[in-house]
């Protein structure tokens, strides 16, 4: 069912261009990216590449790219990873080497952008990644890579600043707050938890407990068991979707009860759906939102993206459109950005000019910092409220009130 | 260690807590008990060492999914997913196992890995990798201090269709003319033959009771946890290791290794941290292991 509505929406982009093409006479350039299209992480990796194809298209509508007095249209040549590391970087080398790529766009997840990273970097390609949050990704000293979403250590960290918010409201010190911790054992997660120990030490906040999920994870009572017994005051769970999905059924079933719950991927395991009133004040972390106020002048506003992206892929008619692939798209405008910037489609000089980016998109803004990571960039919580996703944190652009205690 | 040590205090402090593991453990352990049970059926009849096992039992838990899509009560879900996985397991054997019951154990091992993965790619390939789950929408029943034992609806009820699915087979292999036939050919397949029990029937019969168990299982394992097209590998595990710990033809002992596999990865799990938990299980298969080894060794000297 799901690859029919893929192909619709490919083909409706297919008939997008083709009306387009006729209109403006533009070369190509040629971007490569190895995409996970099969195995683990397939629904990411369309989502992905609905973001990259959405954004060329996009670009291509509001008359290409312009490097120097020519103008260009971006084509990408994907090949599938299978989810797999060593696949991954064996494409990349197929592209670079065999096909002439001088440009990739990013794989999706950490692990597979970590597994390509070196390749594009050995060959000077730069790369732009959308998928990639793991901080591994940037004290490595890549030169080549840049990324524009926020590293994954800050996913979850302003949880704990919302629990230290809410003990000062209460009159108590947030070194009382008891935080636990479940994540799982995989680059990602553990950056997660990174992120939460080193805020939780600055408030002097105590870890009562502190696991690690397995990869394939179904059941996570004996977790569930142990937060009873010990009753934190902030629970953080972060395991992709399998974990969210576990997690807040086996919550509801074991009436566990904490004030204040935080996961990842509570989108892509459509906990709401799946799991209506068990999910409920539940908080979950995202790169992006819709209803954000950040606009530019390709996408327009967040919202606006999130309605034609809508129109265009039929896939995402009945839910929000994921922030997968609203970075994706982002990372594909921050290439055109460089490109036109550079003016040249010199390697080198398009890698200066992305290091020189500094933008605003409907994604958020976009700064690269040394090591390539975006610092212009917050991470929103946001929480489930009568089965809708509302924004309350960071404050600045909060659109709710946070519901807590959670019952 | 330190954590080790709060791990066993916490038990130690509220030993209510133990009698939770154990129950969760069973619960869990109960549907380990069947996969292995189907498992041990086919390897003891069949003498094929199915891999593709957890794989069936995803596939069952998809198609109960797919039934509760279309708006059937999920509860329905688990004899239709025995029906349908009991057809899916027939035309399986049609085309692939029969080929390689007579072969050596190697290929009968290939044919099965190879299923196994074809089983978790075209899964994957119409569901997508997202996990699924069926919500029965059931309460919870809270028991001990502060309510610290669950029960979940949901899980009970699943574990008393695992019971009366198992009581069913056991029932039907004493004493139907076809269990009779099973085991007969399970003891000695050529003198089944001999004796004019239509074997290749008998293997095709075997093959899709088996499908059609671990159908059920993951019908009821849709219901109480969550399914991903690459999970099937857990429940083979868990399989493999409770039937090598029984042994074959061995049924009180599937089911008691089952549940005791099943309360020792909780412990594992609360003790070790979760990320132990399956290695629990797999510790205890080189426990078996050896001590079977032992014990063989020890009879082999008494015999010179």
């Amino acid at each position: 069912m799901k690859l029919v509505t893929n192909l619709l929406g490919a083909a409706a982009v297919i008939g997008l261009s083709v009306s387009a093409a006729s209109a403006m006479e533009c070369d190509t350039i040629k971007l490569g990216a190895a995409i996970s299209l099969t195995g683990k992480y397939a629904t990411n990796g369309v989502n992905t590449k609905d973001g990259y194809e959405f954004a060329i298209q996009k670009i291509k509508d509001s008359g290409g790219v312009k490097v120097g007095d020519k103008c260009y249209n971006f084509e990408v040549t994907y090949y599938d990873d299978e989810s797999k590391g060593d696949r991954g970087a064996t494409l990349a080398e197929r592209l670079i080497n065999q096909d002439g790529m001088q440009y990739m766009l990013g794989p999706y997840s950490s692990g597979l952008t970590t597994a390509i990273a070196p390749v594009t970097e050995k060959y000077g390609i730069p790369m732009v990644e959308a998928e990639g949050a793991s901080r591994s990704l940037f004290n490595k000293g890549y030169k080549y890579l840049f990324a524009v979403l926020s590293t994954s250590e800050q996913y979850l960290a302003s949880a704990i600043a919302l629990a230290a918010e809410k003990a000062k409201e209460q009159g108590k010190d947030p070194s009382e707050v008891t935080v636990a911790v479940a994540v799982e054992n995989d680059p990602f997660s553990l950056d997660i938890r990174a992120g939460i120990l080193e805020d939780a030490e600055k408030y002097g906040m105590k870890i009562v407990v502190d696991e690690k999920l397995p990869r394939d994870l179904s059941d996570m009572t004996s977790i569930l068991t142990k937060v009873k017994l010990v009753k934190p005051d902030v629970l953080v769970v972060s395991g992709h979707s399998k974990g969210a999905a576990t997690a807040v059924r086996q919550i509801a079933e074991q009436g566990v009860s904490v004030p204040l719950i935080a996961m990842t991927h509570c989108e892509s395991a459509d906990v709401v759906g799946n799991f209506g009133e068990s999910a409920e004040n539940i908080l979950c972390s995202t790169q992006w939102d819709e209803t954000l106020t950040y606009e530019d002048p390709i996408f327009g506003t967040a919202s606006n993206y999130n309605t034609e992206v809508k129109s265009s892929f039929p896939a995402y008619a009945d839910r929000a459109v994921p922030y997968q692939t609203a970075q994706a798209s982002a990372a594909v405008y921050v290439f055109a950005d460089a490109f036109q910037r550079a003016g040249s489609l010199d390697k080198d000089a398009v890698r200066d000019a992305l290091a020189e980016t500094d933008m605003m998109t409907f994604y958020g803004g976009v700064k690269f910092s040394e090591a390539g990571n975006n610092v212009a960039k917050p991470m929103v919580l946001r929480q489930i409220q009568n089965g809708e996703y509302k924004v309350v944190a960071p404050s600045d652009f909060a659109a709710a009130e946070l519901v807590w205690p959670r019952p | 260690m330190d954590e080790i040590l709060f791990n066993i205090r916490l038990l130690l402090d509220f030993p209510i807590v133990n009698l939770k593991i154990i129950i969760d453990g069973i619960m869990i352990g109960a549907l380990f008990a069947l996969a292995a049970y189907g498992l041990a059926l086919v390897w003891g009849v069949m003498n094929v060492k199915n891999l593709a096992q957890g794989d069936f039992v995803i596939a069952g838990g998809y198609v109960a999914y797919s039934l509760n899509q279309v708006g059937i009560y999920p509860l329905l879900g688990v004899p239709l997913a025995f029906v349908i996985m009991w057809g899916i397991g027939w035309v399986i054997y049609k085309t692939i196992i029969t080929r390689v019951i007579e072969r050596d154990l190697f290929t009968s091992l290939l044919a099965t890995f190879g299923l196994a993965i074809m089983m978790a790619q075209i899964m994957n390939l119409i569901f997508g990798s997202d996990t699924q789950s069926v919500d029965l929408g059931l309460p919870t029943w809270f028991l001990g201090p502060s309510g610290i034992i669950d029960l979940p609806a949901a899980k009970v009820i699943g574990v008393a269709m695992a019971t009366v699915l198992a009581i069913a087979v056991v029932i039907f292999m004493k004493h139907s003319r076809m269990g009779q036939a099973i085991r007969a050919t399970a003891q000695d397949s050529r003198a089944a033959r001999v004796m004019g029990i239509d074997t290749e029937k008998v293997y095709a019969f075997t093959f899709s009771l088996n499908a059609a168990i671990c159908g059920a299982a993951g019908a009821i394992i849709v219901m109480i946890w969550v399914i991903q097209p690459f999970y099937g590998i857990t429940y083979s595990v868990r399989a493999f290791v409770v039937v090598t710990a029984a042994g074959i033809g061995n049924l009180p002992g599937v089911i008691a290794a089952g549940l005791g596999i099943g309360a020792a990865e909780q412990y594992g799990g609360h003790i070790f941290g979760i990320g132990y938990q399956q290695a629990i299980a797999v510790v205890l298969l080189l426990i078996v292991l050896f001590v079977r080894l032992m014990q063989q060794r020890r009879i082999r000297q008494v015999l010179k």
